[in-house]
């Protein structure tokens, strides 16, 4: 089992490597300079070459390369090419936001897919079940902004039971974070929940097919009983794939959400960062994500391992 | 409860998970119908739209189905509703098949080719899928649009790229599938190829595996647009957009809900129909390739 982990820790630290590699030569090959940018299309080349030797731009690639994966391994991102601010405290604060938009957005749709997942797959034949399955269908398809906008439309306006936008810092006024930050999680919960209520359901069918829970039915169990005490781990496994994938969506939805509702996570440092052109926070804010999406699918190659005493005894 | 022996109710617990395939052919019919009405709306607004789309008609601004003889309404600038649907559905006609072909072009064969190598080489391809993986669609978008500036054929492009990762892994575990078979081995035997198995064997065989791909990958890709556009680096504001609709109807949203409502079913009904269309071709190809 050690021996797993061991092979899965490298190639998370072999891809975060090659993340950074391909992340910061697309960003540098591609055609565009940071330093003209900058200073707008009216500015004389001597200028331009001054600010490329002040940003350390006409270093050759490789040490442009090193010096800034250095900078990130100690936690500095370099500063910013249009706010001259250093990048990493902001990151780091931005991105704690949105850890808290994720982490709700995964509750609402763990505490909405799972009952109704293994619901529908117990009644796959009747009403209920198909509802379920015809809902979930038609939840997939909506996108999750727009229901950030039907939201904000019908609870916050029409009815003004909650805030249509804005972040307030949970140590400062814990309530007021809540009250704030209900609308996003429903945003980005509802329509996970919906694509994960298909792959718990199909789970869940799958394992209700198997011998070892008609003998656990034989033994007199319900098959509720039989399927919550046996069935569940199984098809937990296939969930948690899902559940992994669905986090980094989250992520990247939370990118979309945050600019809905004015949350000043690091989805909506991105965009800014985009529109401004400022590759170098760019580059920082991609890498973050992109070795969250490692870290993820590291640890749900974990998960698997203690769920499945299969895997562990390899 | 019946005393007759044979009026048994059905007991989920014994019920094959493949039992419940009653349906696929009425909703595999219902998503065809649905691509293909998208397809025509699409493709009629190049030569007709009920109003051209930049027309502005500014005495019906914001008026509801049917006034001025707009099917639809108008939207805030009094654009016609049902024509600017049209047009979009263009845009989303094309942004789907270039991204979706760029990855099915790259990711078929780069699939196959996984299945065929030695282990260690298609652990390397896989390795790299795994970390192409790690970039989603709308992340490589705006990856790109910082370097270019966002619109539509940067989206396209990396929707494209993002949605490779998927096609690799699909065709490669039905290539192997297909590899194991005793006529590819036959054909071994026979002294073909390996590029005229993969060529004659592999790819007729793992063609069904990619128009299924295709269809969901279509319906990811029209979310991913929205959402782009949404943020501003998708369609230009000349670009007729389901996306772009709804970023604009934001201000309108609580006084007239409509102007919202119909991209949002656009979207929502185009998504549906191109996932049934997935779904129930997964069902009619052979479920042995298909995985899950």
């Amino acid at each position: 089992m050690l021996r797993r982990f061991g092979i899965r820790a490298l190639v998370f630290v072999v891809s975060a490597f090659g993340a950074s590699v391909l992340i910061f030569f697309v960003l540098s090959i591609l055609p565009g300079d940071p330093a003209r940018v900058a200073l707008g299309f009216g500015a004389t080349d001597e200028s331009v070459a001054a600010l490329r030797t002040e940003m350390g731009l006409d270093r050759p690639l490789i040490t442009q390369y090193l010096s800034w994966i250095g900078g990130v391994l100690h936690g500095d991102f370099g500063r910013s090419f249009s706010s001259k601010l250093p990048i990493g405290p902001m990151l780091f604060d931005r991105f704690t936001v949105t850890l808290w938009l994720v982490l709700g957005g995964v509750v609402v749709a763990l505490i909405i897919s799972i009952p109704l997942g293994v619901l529908a797959a117990v009644r796959h034949r009747k009403v209920s079940g198909i509802l379920i399955s015809g809902l979930s269908q038609v939840g997939v398809a909506v996108p999750a902004f727009l229901a950030g906008m039907l939201l904000i439309a019908l609870v916050a306006m029409r009815w003004k039971w909650l805030p249509p936008n804005g972040y307030v810092v949970p140590a400062t006024d814990p309530g007021g974070f809540v009250k704030h930050m209900i609308l996003p999680w429903l945003s980005l919960g509802l329509v996970q929940g919906a694509v994960l209520t298909r792959y718990v359901r199909s789970a869940v069918l799958d394992e209700m097919g198997q011998d070892y829970l008609r003998t656990a039915r034989s033994k007199g169990l319900r098959p509720m009983q039989a399927l919550l005490r046996h069935g569940l781990r199984n098809a937990s496994i296939p969930v948690v794939t899902v559940l992994g994938v669905q986090l980094v969506t989250l992520m990247i939805g939370a990118v979309v959400i945050e600019r809905v509702f004015v949350i000043p996570g690091v989805g909506s440092m991105l965009t800014d960062a985009v529109s401004n052109r400022d590759l170098m926070t760019v580059q920082g804010i991609v890498f973050v994500l992109v070795l969250f999406a490692l870290l993820v699918s590291f640890l749900v190659d974990i998960a698997y391992t203690l769920i499945d005493p299969r895997l562990r005894a390899k | 409860m019946s005393l007759d022996p044979t009026a048994r109710p059905v007991d989920p617990v014994t019920a094959a998970p493949g039992a419940n395939r009653r349906g696929p052919n009425a909703l595999l019919v219902i998503g065809a119908v649905i691509v293909v009405a998208v397809a025509v709306a699409g493709v009629v607004s190049f030569f007709w739209t009920p109003f051209d789309t930049g027309f502005t008609d500014t005495a019906n601004a914001k008026v509801g189905m049917g006034v001025g003889g707009h099917l639809l309404g108008t939207d805030r600038l009094g654009r016609d509703i049902a024509s600017l649907l049209m047009a979009g559905a263009k845009t989303t006609l094309y942004v789907g098949i270039v991204a979706v072909g760029i990855a099915a072009v790259i990711g078929t064969p780069l699939g196959i080719l996984a299945a065929m190598v030695p282990r260690r080489y298609s652990e390397f391809l896989m390795r790299c899928t795994d970390l192409l993986l790690a970039f989603p669609a709308l992340l490589l978008a705006l990856m790109f649009a910082a370097i270019w500036g966002g619109g539509i054929t940067t989206a396209m492009i990396a929707i494209g790229i993002a949605t490779i990762p998927s096609f690799i892994r699909v065709v490669r575990s039905g290539a192997l599938v297909v590899l194991e078979s005793e006529y590819v081995q036959a054909a071994r035997v026979a002294g073909r190829s390996r590029l005229g198995i993969a060529w004659n064997h592999v790819l007729p065989n793992v063609l069904g595996l990619v128009i299924v791909q295709s269809s969901v990958s279509y319906a990811i890709a029209i979310l991913a647009e929205a959402g782009l556009s949404y943020l501003g680096f998708g369609a230009g504001l000349t670009t007729p957009s389901w996306g772009l609709m709804l970023q604009e109807s934001q201000s309108t949203l609580s006084s007239y809900p409509m102007i919202t409502v119909w991209p949002a079913l656009a979207i929502a009904i185009a998504v549906v129909g191109f996932n049934l269309l997935g779904d129930g071709l997964r069902d009619r190809f052979d479920p042995r390739l298909a995985g899950r």
